[in-house]
């Protein structure tokens, strides 16, 4: 009798982990992007690495219920770590330097993933507040390898997988950041459909119940924090690989700040919110910049005011209003974005 | 016969006041023992200190013969001991199916793997259907629990509870809020708990402890006011004076 039903379960659970015809189309729209828009691959290899910050944001806030304003602490430690790989020709290789870089902040991950076991959603902003701005110092303190203040100069990348050379357009460096944010955020679907993505829903949800089936809560959080940390390291290398160039810029606040306003954007806990998220912020970004690149900061934090405030019962949930005004945004944003890349052959 | 689940001298402290003062349990395998006493007697913080979500001010706690005072909660759950809440605590935007796949998957030792999909192992996917059928959440297994009525709820924090397999199990109030109508159900069903499993229960509801405990504590103001057969309970006059009293009263 049972197994009708045991069957039934089954598919059910497989049928979730499925590809939707939304994802299909998201992903191929950004393959399309490579051979579309050739003029705007500059901009696209800064979603690219945005997205695939805000994506480790995402793995922490919206499937573990851990809030941050400090997630450039890792995305710092990846810069430096490639930009000083590739001077100093310790790992020229990118990929592989990519990696190093990821691992790098990784460690660090798990060193202060347990400064926020405990306490409260203002404890941990503090926390990771903290330790970003002592990233910062130290990395101000120690000019001679960083590069202090002036930031970390002559950089010279390597090419990728030693046949892939970066070009000054920015093709190359756009198709590496997608495929390198394709790959990982595979990775991190599948993790999100395994029963330790299960469990982490379930300490989000609570922590006293979960325990108390037998689930290691700390460790669930230091394992999700660490990898959360290796794929923001990863995305601080994209930037430093794809600019040639680290600066302290990359542990500033504004960088936490700012990630956490991509992702409430887009709406956390179901993998797109910090791509989408970094879609509509880069171009509202550049489109109001073009508009009024004096005052571009006061439209944004305006549009920012109105989501929240439209969407706030929802920020967490990751549906409903901020979603679909994500939606909302995306299709209108690229307007400007195609008029400014049409052909002038038109001639009106 | 020793006992499985023991407690020496057990006490908790909140400030300056004793919420469990002094209490020295031992439960027998396989019994179906209760705990009851009026309330702020201390009945819920005992099952805290048992299963770890406190810590004991003083006192040591026995599972098998071994100390697990120190022990953290969800080891206590791994070796054997598990429990239900007086106020649901569940998973409320998991379905009842994930919930208890999770304490499943637990305790097979694969709830921590990352490079599987939900739903790829099917011992576990049995079992969840096999626990679902004998609760009856079947029906709703694909609903979000937060969305089930209240009586299935409860059904399901005894189901997520008896997913652990414990040896021990503690029931604290499982019948607590549960329409009439819905009663019956939860009844049936810790009466049906394989008789292998050891169990402490709390209650107020006193037919049902009466029809169910073999032997019964009652706890007053943190300490242990006196144990023994459910009978000789019953007729202990100071039992009525400070607990059945009340109960007839309210």
């Amino acid at each position: 009798m049972n197994a009708g039903i045991i069957k039934q379960v089954t598919q059910h659970l497989v049928n979730r982990a499925r590809w939707s015809a939304m994802e299909y189309a998201f992903w191929l729209a950004a393959l399309a992007s490579i051979f579309l828009l050739p003029s705007r691959h500059l901009i696209l290899t800064e979603v690219a690495w945005l997205g695939l910050f805000a994506l480790s944001l995402d793995l922490i806030l919206g499937y573990a219920g851990i809030i941050s304003l400090g997630h450039a602490a890792f995305f710092g430690v990846g810069s430096y770590v490639a930009a000083l790989l590739a001077k100093h020709a310790i790992i020229a290789e990118p990929v592989l330097a990519l990696v190093v870089s990821g691992i790098a902040a990784a460690f660090l991950g798990f060193a202060t993933s347990f400064l926020v076991l405990r306490g409260s959603d203002l404890t941990r902003l503090m926390v990771t507040l903290g330790v970003a701005l002592i990233m910062r110092e130290i990395a101000n303190q120690i000019p001679e390898i960083t590069g202090g203040a002036d930031g970390l100069q002559g950089v010279v990348i390597a090419p990728i997988l030693g046949t892939f050379q970066l070009d000054i357009f920015g093709h190359v460096a756009y198709v590496y950041c997608l495929l390198v944010l394709f790959v990982l955020f595979l990775l991190a679907r599948r993790i999100i459909y395994s029963p330790f993505g299960l469990s982490l829903r379930a300490v989000k949800g609570n922590p006293l119940r979960s325990a108390l089936i037998g689930i290691s809560v700390n460790g669930r959080l230091v394992a999700v924090y660490t990898l959360a940390a290796f794929y923001a390291g990863v995305a601080g290398a994209l930037l430093a690989q794809t600019t040639a160039f680290a600066s302290l810029d990359v542990f500033s606040f504004e960088r936490s700040a700012d990630l956490l306003l991509v992702l409430i954007i887009g709406g956390t806990g179901y993998l797109y919110g910090g791509l989408i998220g970094a879609v509509i912020f880069k171009l509202m970004q550049d489109w109001i910049a073009n508009l009024t690149p004096q005052y571009w900061q006061f439209w944004i934090g305006l549009v920012l005011v109105l989501i929240v405030l439209v969407g706030r019962d929802r920020i967490g949930l990751g549906t409903g209003m901020v979603r679909a005004l994500g939606q909302r945004a995306v299709r209108r944003l690229p307007i400007p974005a195609f008029r400014i890349a049409a052909p002038p052959a038109e001639g009106r | 016969m020793p006992a499985v689940l023991a407690t020496q001298s057990l006490e908790k402290h909140f400030g300056g006041i004793a919420a469990v003062n002094g209490v020295s349990l031992a439960i027998e395998k396989g019994a179906r023992h209760a705990l009851i006493g009026p309330n702020g007697a201390g009945k819920t913080t005992v099952i805290n200190l048992l299963t770890g979500v406190l810590r004991p001010s003083a006192g040591r706690i026995l599972l098998e013969g071994e100390d697990i005072t120190a022990l953290a909660a969800h080891h206590r759950v791994q070796r054997g001991l598990a429990r239900t809440f007086q106020i649901n605590q569940l998973f409320l935007d998991l379905t009842p199916l994930e919930t208890v796949g999770l304490a499943i998957s637990e305790r097979m030792g694969s709830g921590g793997q990352w490079w599987r999909l939900v739903g790829s192992k099917l011992e576990v996917t049995e079992e969840i259907v096999d626990i679902l059928g004998r609760f009856q959440l079947t029906d709703v297994m694909f609903e979000r629990t937060g969305n089930l009525p209240y009586g299935k709820q409860r059904l399901l924090e005894i189901a997520l509870a008896i997913a652990c397999r414990p040896r021990v199990l503690l029931l604290d109030e499982p019948a607590a809020g549960v329409p009439e109508a819905e009663r019956h159900d939860i009844l049936t069903t810790v009466a049906a708990l394989p008789s292998d499993v050891t169990v402490l229960l709390i209650e107020h509801d006193m037919d049902l402890v009466f029809s169910f405990a073999d032997r019964i504590s009652v706890l007053v103001n943190g300490g242990l006011f006196i144990e023994g057969a459910p009978d000789e309970v019953a007729r202990d006059p100071r039992v009525k004076a400070v607990y059945l009293g009340e109960s007839l009263n309210a």
